[in-house]
């Protein structure tokens, strides 16, 4: 269908066919609130395909954001989902996991939130290797408060509490991640939608503290601050300026201001979790004593 | 309500000593094992590992209401810096026992003195570390506050699994170094601290 | 129903109000703790990290206090009985995730061993503080109930109710030690499995497809649903409808969060728990509560001594305030005498409650220490004695 017919299609089905993502969603929520041109929406969808494709029981999935614009993704996927403090997600999480084993728990959320107000927890996550699945949606800035200056925001880059640009050196996520033990560390934009899918689809597969960084677009905010024109154009960016070097090392991901964005995936090795590690620790000085607590949770009744 | 028959206790001593474990064990033999009631308060923080370490109790055939105690009827003294900390405190007519060789008590008229050489007597045992208990055997023996046999189940109870033969051993040297050495209480009113003298 | 009896330690034990309060969370059916160390209170995970590997429970130590309580809110939403435990520092960082606890309203125990304050204060000894940030510590308007224990078996005792208050109303119930009970060793008596009554999770019956996880329908608590059990259900810190979806409007906000305030007090009578000794003649009342009530006990003793008709009215439960019974003993008695290890915080309350029918006393203690019972006395000889 060429773009001049289009208006003048007669042949539209009564009833337009469901969105094949719309099983995931929580249909009677959308329109969602976030910009056009903003990134979070479509890494939902690289989330949601990837649940759709790695199989797993979705009754058994739980999704936990704190506030923030990418915050508000739990309240979009149609999993159990909870919608927390601001950056106490990971925390959340961990109780959320750790009271119910058997469940799939992943984080949704954005940099401020988990590397900034919520950073301890998420160094702390990645040290215990928590079996958690960590999205982390870097747009380098405050969206939802309108912009303020974010612990991602690369150097020189303006803010709303940075108007003169910013002197703050910034975290470079995947190696704080790595450099704490995350077993699984990768970083995608939110352009790379195919590479995305693929490794949230091997990430969800994974187990331990797992950080799939994606850096997205905030064209009313981070891009008008910066004159970086529209979303498009953030995508333009990111096609001319993401290098895909897998195995890189984590040292060499910082991100300067409007420079080449290093994407792959950076860390992918096996370890025992923290509750492998309690039940295998346990077992061996416990033995027979030791009773874990039951996949569905801890003790309930009847 | 009435807090009738009321007996406050101090223990004392360094930290790593067992004081705690001494008052512990000392409450348990009369709240579990003698049907009284004892409530006890140990040292925390700094003070706790210090070299003046104590707890505390208040026993009772009623009720204890008040936690802390005043003026303590009993002065159990294990380190010379805990005794020297608290002995002011002991009531005019209250009963001192003590760790002889590192205690060089000083006692005022009416107040009664009894030491027995627990580290030695422990150590006599292949392990100094049960010297607290051999001062709890002896307490109980100078004292009479509580039933023999309570006070061997509580140690019984409160040691760790598996040092309870060697624990109760200990009691009992302590209990017996009271009845067998010393037939009457010894009475040391007002001496002077032995300075520089040998353990 | 009947505890786990893996989790009842059946005896007579010579137990600290920690141990006790651990003991206490455990015969209760609580299986998740998450907490940071903090004197006076770490000796209760101390006992539940002990004992929790043999009955299937998980103790994590966090980062910090806003982690701990953000794992318990977390560990809850599983149908896991959860619980923290912290002191005054630590309390005031959980106040954001108690809020949260409150507004997705969700079942769990919070213990507050309480020391001197403010601020890092008195680590190893006995304040009352803390009793009007238990109801007041986090932002907005919400209830909770709060319970002060005045000896270790009252920690074991009122845990166990802690846990099944929670689990009736859907909400973070206050546990308010003191140091002083906290670090207290006395006899607590455990009964069998079969004597000890614990209320649990409820888990709704309502399919996927008609639950809505903040509908009430007339009720005043809505029905729980766990995650991993395929209800797929939304809940929100937000203002939020009854699929627990975030609205921002006048009318929602009225709706919820009126909502979190009415199940607490219209059911004020069932959980308020008081105690009253000699209140028939009184003609002063002390009103008190925690470790403050065994001294009360003492100056009343005292009081008597010299003719004053005194009674005292024990607060077990503090939140919600035993008003009614405040509001009708103002009525027939001459004052009221609150100590409190704090500089007046209940004391409000019962002025409050009082409405000016009849005097109130409050003494203050600044904490490091109880009352002197001769101190207590006096104010009630003199109320006495104001009064004739």
């Amino acid at each position: 269908m060429s773009v001049d017919t289009v208006g003048t299609r007669t042949d539209f089905p009564a009833e337009p066919p469901e969105h094949p993502t719309a099983p995931y969603l929580r249909m009677e929520r959308i329109p969602h609130v976030w910009c056009p041109g903003c990134g979070i929406g479509t890494v939902v969808q690289c989330f949601a395909t990837a649940l759709e494709r790695s199989g797993v029981d979705l009754d058994k999935a739980s999704v936990v954001s704190g506030i923030g614009c990418s915050g508000r993704a739990a309240g979009y996927l149609k999993l159990d989902g909870f919608h927390a403090t601001h950056g106490r997600a990971i925390p959340f999480a961990t109780g959320l996991k750790l009271g119910r084993p058997e469940l799939l728990v992943t984080v949704f959320s954005g940099d401020g939130d988990l590397s900034g107000i919520g950073g301890n927890h998420f160094i702390h996550a990645a040290r215990r290797n928590m079996d958690l699945l960590v999205i982390l949606i870097n747009n380098f800035i405050y969206g939802m408060t309108g912009g303020q200056n974010a612990p991602t925001t690369p150097l020189t880059a303006k803010s709303s509490t940075m108007p003169f640009g910013n002197f703050e050196p910034p975290f470079n996520l995947p190696h704080l991640a790595a450099s704490c033990g995350a077993p699984y560390v990768a970083r995608w934009t939110c352009l790379h939608i195919r590479r995305l899918t693929w490794t949230l689809e091997e990430a969800i597969q994974r187990k331990g503290f797992r950080l799939v960084e994606v850096v997205a677009p905030c064209p009313p905010l981070y891009s008008r601050l910066n004159k970086l024109g529209t979303g498009l154009d953030g995508m333009s960016f990111y096609h001319d300026n993401a290098v895909i070097k897998h195995g890189a090392d984590t040292r060499d991901l910082g991100i300067d201001f409007q420079e080449s964005i290093v994407c792959g995936k950076f860390v992918d090795e096996e370890k025992p979790t923290f509750s492998e590690l309690m039940d295998t620790h346990y077992d061996r000085v416990l033995g027979d004593k030791y009773v874990p607590m039951a996949p569905e949770g801890g003790w309930l009744h009847e | 309500m009435s807090e009738g028959g009321r007996v406050e206790v101090r223990v004392t001593g360094f930290g790593g000593q067992g004081v705690v474990l001494a008052g512990h064990i000392i409450g348990r033999a009369c709240a579990i094992h003698a049907g009284k009631n004892a409530t006890m308060i140990q040292s925390f923080g700094p003070e706790a590992r210090g070299s003046a370490c104590s707890a505390t109790l208040a026993i009772s055939d009623g009720e204890v209401l008040y936690p802390y105690i005043g003026r303590p009827d009993i002065l159990v003294a294990m380190s010379s810096e805990g005794f020297e900390k608290y002995r002011d405190e002991l009531k005019d007519d209250g009963i001192l026992v003590y760790e002889q060789d590192l205690v060089h008590p000083v006692v005022k008229e009416g107040q009664r003195a009894y030491g027995a050489p627990s580290t030695r007597i422990a150590e006599s045992l292949g392990r100094a570390i049960v010297q607290n208990i051999v001062m709890v055997g002896f307490f109980g023996a100078t004292t009479g506050l509580v039933p023999v046999e309570a006070l061997r189940e509580a140690v019984e109870h409160s040691v760790p699994a598996g040092t309870e033969k060697l624990n109760l051993a200990a009691f009992d040297r302590g209990f017996e170094y009271h009845k067998n050495v010393l037939t009457q209480p010894a009475l040391e009113v007002d001496r002077p601290p032995l300075e520089g003298a040998p353990g | 129903m009947r505890p786990d009896p893996a989790g009842v330690l059946t005896g007579a034990h010579y137990l600290d109000g920690d141990f006790a309060c651990g003991e206490g969370a455990m015969a209760a059916g609580c299986r998740f703790v998450a907490g940071y160390p903090i004197t006076p209170s770490t000796e209760v995970v101390e006992r539940i990290s002990r004992r929790f590997p043999a009955m299937g429970g998980t103790f994590i130590q966090m980062e910090d206090e806003l982690a701990s309580m953000a794992a318990v809110v977390g560990a809850a939403w599983t149908g896991t009985k959860a619980m923290t435990v912290t002191s005054g520092p630590g309390f005031s960082l959980m106040m954001e995730n108690i809020g949260l606890a409150a507004m997705m309203e969700t079942p769990c125990v919070v213990v507050n061993v309480q020391r001197g304050g403010p601020s890092t204060g008195l680590p190893t000894m006995v304040g009352q503080g803390d009793v009007m940030q238990a109801r007041w510590g986090s932002h907005g308007d919400y209830e909770v109930i709060a319970l002060t224990p005045q000896s270790p078996q009252e920690a074991f005792d009122l845990t166990i109710d802690a846990f099944n208050l929670s689990e009736r109303f859907r909400v973070p119930v206050m546990f308010m030690m003191d140091e002083c009970v906290g670090h207290m060793t006395e006899r607590v008596v455990i009964p069998e499995p079969e004597e000890i009554d614990v209320v649990p999770r409820v888990l709704t019956d309502k399919s996927p497809q008609e639950f809505e996880p903040y509908s009430v329908n007339g009720t005043e608590i809505p029905e729980f649903a766990r995650a991993g059990d395929g209800y797929r259900f939304h809940t929100t810190g937000l203002t939020h409808d009854e699929r627990g979806y975030p609205v921002m409007s006048v009318d929602c906000q009225e709706t919820c969060v009126s909502r979190l305030l009415d199940k607490i007090n219209d059911n004020a009578d069932e959980i308020v728990r008081f105690e009253e000794e000699g209140i028939e003649d009184a003609e002063v009342v002390v009103v008190t509560y925690g470790i403050t009530a065994r001294v009360a006990r003492l100056a009343i003793d005292l009081a008597r001594a010299e003719g004053v008709k005194v009674g005292l009215l024990r607060l077990i439960v503090i939140w919600p305030f035993a008003e009614r019974r405040i509001r009708d003993l103002a009525r027939s008695v001459g004052a009221m005498v609150v100590p409190e290890i704090n500089y007046g915080q209940l004391v409000l309350e019962v002025e409050r409650c009082a409405g000016g029918r009849c005097p109130v006393v409050s003494v203050t203690h600044g904490g490091g220490g109880v009352h002197d019972p001769a101190v207590i006395a006096k104010k009630i000889i003199e109320a006495g004695a104001s009064r004739t």
